[in-house]
């Protein structure tokens, strides 16, 4: 297990290197300028050259990607551009908002998601399945903006249960976390069902049956911690997807999370933020992966064995 | 000698609380608490760096400025300023403070005040972008070039004296310091807000900044001290940020804002305007905006006048209002309706779809050509360019819409070469302040027709450089009829060598609950798009 988190470690750390070289690359590559951006247009050439020179825009770009890492070694993740304030703190601000819509946008995903598979497992070939996968496929092909909005106009304008936007009580998380938690709720249903269906086929189920052992018993207690393991894989994709920011969702409920400062930042051209929120996204995805592979041998001792 | 014209202050603030016409329908009432929405969130509220439509309305009543404009008007008033004399070279401008104006840390308000805001806008290490304006003040080259960080051109002869050197006469000065670049900060809060005194103003006018939670709101509070008095009419806003414009008027629609600051979106405009109450809940007002299409005279076959006039008379401006729900008129000229020196009389290119042809024809291309027309990828923009784009193909002119992100087209713009054809949408001008001659050398002006400038016609023409020079030398208000007349004539001549298709004039729309007060005019304000000071709650 050490071993394994010193690995990791070194890991990290190399593909956060490599991710903060080539967005930097690829953001300095764009035709788009940010220091006109901040000088906007009645600006003076003489004005546009002194913003360049103050943002260090005019030195080599292999200077530029230095000093960059040479402030990230030390937590210092520059300045913003447009705000000129500090994007650690920027990012900081919005990351409580971002951390309490992941966890409870896969809490919906992840009860919902089991429910429904198993269910459709165990009815598997009856109505209730086929209504289940049909259910789970609109659900992943839904647009996020449709869903939003209709659950916006349903329980937010016209039953009134639940704020329509912002962010504080956790009345306001219900409606983002469901959004989030339905839609991709279909991916879990879909994936539960089918390893469900595969160890209800094995042997020790077919014995724990002929013991006489319940059906609640044999398929909550000895064939879904068989069929979770899958499950696990998928939360750790879904903590890096949800924390480099759901864009669409946060817009609709006006939740202030690090998807909207990103997209604010791309408009503007506002480097050192889109740079930061890469970096934390990146860093969101190798963690939630590690958690994945910390987790999986605690769910299946079959993994410890190995 | 100094020719002299006095205004004090009680004739000021007599004329800015003077009901106008428009107003009349009800007396502004005292109190109040509102709710306003952005989709945007605020960059900053340091007014030597916020330069965006929606910082710019808030910076305007955070602080205060020596000049200021009568709400719902164009016209320029002193604030600051109790009064002024303008020497008769026009190089001197002396300006008595206003007594006993503090700012909102208690602190009065001194000329060395005045001063140091002046020379922390244009000082570079500021990074702010409006240093430019103040190009015509003694030593201003010696700071941008980081010489000094003084301006010798500004003095503080006493506590509550200002006087301006001007290196050469500018007309346009009164407005320059009416602009946010110009707001009086005071030198001890800014250094204690280290670098972050965007996100903690302190200034001198209608209201203060309580609150600001990053991301999320932030509430402005009344300044009871503020130095005109019954000024501004509600005690208090909180602006809630990263609000979907959609969300936010069905928010309206159900009393929990007051103000949706982004306006209608198109897809909801008719709902709204045909539902019983929109009529009180749609606000539209004129502001200094002219939506074109650049013609890059640099680029083949723009640069024959034959072919710029022929796609002049080619676009039909009446459908692309349609397209903008009708919240636009055509245009005809560079110059907004709004904007003095607007020629009421010129009539420009008539949609001619023959006329086009012939002309093109007459100019070698019969058979009409290929070209790209650059437009931003937000809707409806894609839209119009694509109703720019079927106009062409009707004379035979085969163009490819491009439509990208706003910096990319921006870029392009400012590329030697580059883009044949911009739509402007999105990105169209607005004017900084209510002055034709603001309106030409970024734009039109040789000046702006350079690597990473906004001209992007690359229109450069130097007789018209030297009449806009002489326009601006003009600073004697005697004059103002004759300056006006000279700015309008630059524009009509320009339109001779057609760099430009000016399209529409768009008006901005608010919506607003029933509960608000007040013209459009206050919350689609010419200077400032909504002005907090003059918004009021009926009771």
């Amino acid at each position: 297990m050490v071993f394994l988190l010193l690995r990791r470690l070194v890991q990290t750390a190399l593909i956060l290197l490599g991710v903060a070289a080539i967005t930097f690359l690829l953001l300095y590559a764009l035709p788009a300028d940010p220091a006109r951006m901040i000088a906007g247009r009645s600006a003076t050439a003489q004005t546009v050259a002194n913003i360049r020179r103050e943002l260090g825009l005019d030195q080599p770009l292999l200077v530029q990607f230095w000093s960059y890492l040479q402030g990230l070694f030390q937590g210092d993740l520059g300045r913003s551009y447009a705000q000129k304030t500090d994007v650690g703190a920027l990012i900081a601000a919005r990351l409580p908002a971002t951390l309490i819509l992941m966890a409870a946008g896969i809490a919906v995903e992840v009860v919902l998601g089991v429910f429904l598979g198993v269910l459709a497992a165990v009815r598997r070939g009856g109505f209730v399945d086929r209504a289940v996968m049909m259910a789970s496929f609109v659900g992943v092909s839904a647009p996020q903006f449709v869903a939003a909005l209709l659950l916006l106009y349903v329980f937010a304008v016209t039953l009134a249960w639940f704020p329509m936007s912002g962010f504080g009580t956790p009345a306001h998380v219900v409606l983002p976390a469901l959004t989030l938690g339905v839609l991709g709720a279909g991916w879990y249903a879909r994936m539960v069902r089918s390893a469900m269906i595969d160890v209800l086929n094995q042997d020790y189920v077919r014995t724990a049956r002929a013991k006489g052992l319940s059906s609640a018993r044999i398929i909550f207690r000895h064939a879904l911690p068989n069929a979770l393991l899958p499950i696990i894989a998928m939360i750790g994709i879904d903590i890096g997807q949800f924390m480099s920011g759901v864009v669409v969702v946060e817009a609709v409920y006006g939740w202030p999370g690090i998807g909207q400062l990103a997209w604010q930042a791309i408009q503007q051209v506002d480097i050192p933020i889109i740079m930061g929120v890469t970096l934390v996204s990146a860093l969101a995805i190798v963690l939630g992966n590690l958690i994945a592979d910390i987790l999986a041998p605690l769910v299946d001792p079959r993994i410890r064995a190995r | 000698m100094f020719k002299r014209w006095l205004r004090n202050s009680t004739v000021a603030t007599a004329l800015m609380l003077a009901p106008l016409p428009a107003f009349a329908q009800d007396a502004p009432k005292q109190g109040g608490d509102i709710v306003i929405t952005y989709k945007d969130d605020i960059a900053t509220l340091d007014p030597a760096i916020g330069y965006d439509w929606v910082n710019w309305s808030m910076i305007k009543s955070l602080f205060s400025r020596l000049m200021d404009y009568t709400p719902g008007t164009t016209e320029l008033v002193p604030s600051l300023a109790e009064s002024f004399e303008v020497a008769p070279d026009g190089l001197t401008y002396t300006f008595k403070l206003r007594k006993g104006a503090k700012f909102t840390n208690g602190r009065e308000i001194v000329a060395d005040d005045v001063k140091y805001s002046i020379e922390r806008a244009v000082d570079p290490k500021t990074q702010g972008p409006g240093a430019g304006f103040f190009g015509a003040i003694k030593g201003f080259d010696d700071v941008t070039g980081g010489k000094t960080t003084t301006l010798e051109g500004i003095e503080a002869p006493d506590a509550s004296t200002v006087v301006f050197h001007l290196s050469r006469p500018d007309a346009t000065f009164l407005h320059v310091l009416a602009v946010n670049f110009a707001s009086v900060v005071p030198k001890e809060a800014v250094e204690a807000a280290a670098g972050d005194f965007g996100k903690k103003p302190v200034g001198s006018g209608t209201f203060i900044l309580k609150d600001w939670t990053v991301g999320q709101s932030l509430t402005f509070e009344r300044n009871p001290d503020y130095f005109i008095k019954d000024m501004p009419h509600i005690d208090k806003f909180t602006v809630e940020v990263g609000q979907e414009p959609l969300v936010a008027l069905l928010r309206l629609q159900k009393g929990e804002v007051d103000i949706a600051g982004d306006g209608i979106p198109p897809a909801k405009f008719l709902e709204i305007k045909n539902s019983p109450e929109g009529a009180e809940i749609i606000v539209d007002g004129q502001q200094l905006h002219t939506g074109y299409v650049t013609l890059n005279t640099k680029v083949k076959p723009f640069d024959d006048v034959k072919v710029r006039q022929a796609v002049n008379m080619a676009i039909n401006k009446e459908r692309i209002t349609r397209i903008l729900n009708g919240r636009a008129t055509p245009a005809n000229q560079p110059l907004p309706p709004l904007m003095p020196g607007y020629d009421k009389a010129y009539t420009g290119y008539a949609f001619d779809v023959e006329k086009a042809k012939a002309l093109l024809a007459e100019a070698g291309h019969p058979d009409g050509f290929e070209t790209v027309l650059y437009s931003t990828n937000t809707d409806p923009q894609p839209r119009i360019a694509q109703a720019i784009q079927q106009d062409l193909a009707a004379v035979g002119i085969k163009a490819e819409v491009r439509a990208l992100a706003q910096a990319n087209v921006i870029a392009a713009g400012g590329t030697e070469g580059e883009a044949p054809m911009i739509w402007s949408g999105g990105m169209a001008w607005i004017a900084d302040f209510p002055d034709p001659s603001n309106f030409y050398g970024p734009i039109l002006g040789c000046s702006g027709a350079v690597q990473g400038g906004w001209n992007w016609s690359w229109y450069c023409n130097e007789d018209l450089d030297k009449r806009a020079v002489a326009a601006d030398s003009m600073s004697d208000p005697a004059k103002a009829g004759e300056r006006q007349a000279a700015w309008g004539k630059i524009f009509t001549d320009i339109m001779a060598d057609a760099p430009w298709v000016p399209v529409t004039n768009e008006r901005r729309v608010v919506a607003k609950s029933p509960r608000m007060g007040g013209a459009g005019e206050i919350y689609v304000d010419p200077t400032r798009v909504i002005n907090y000071d003059a918004i009021y709650v009926k009771q």
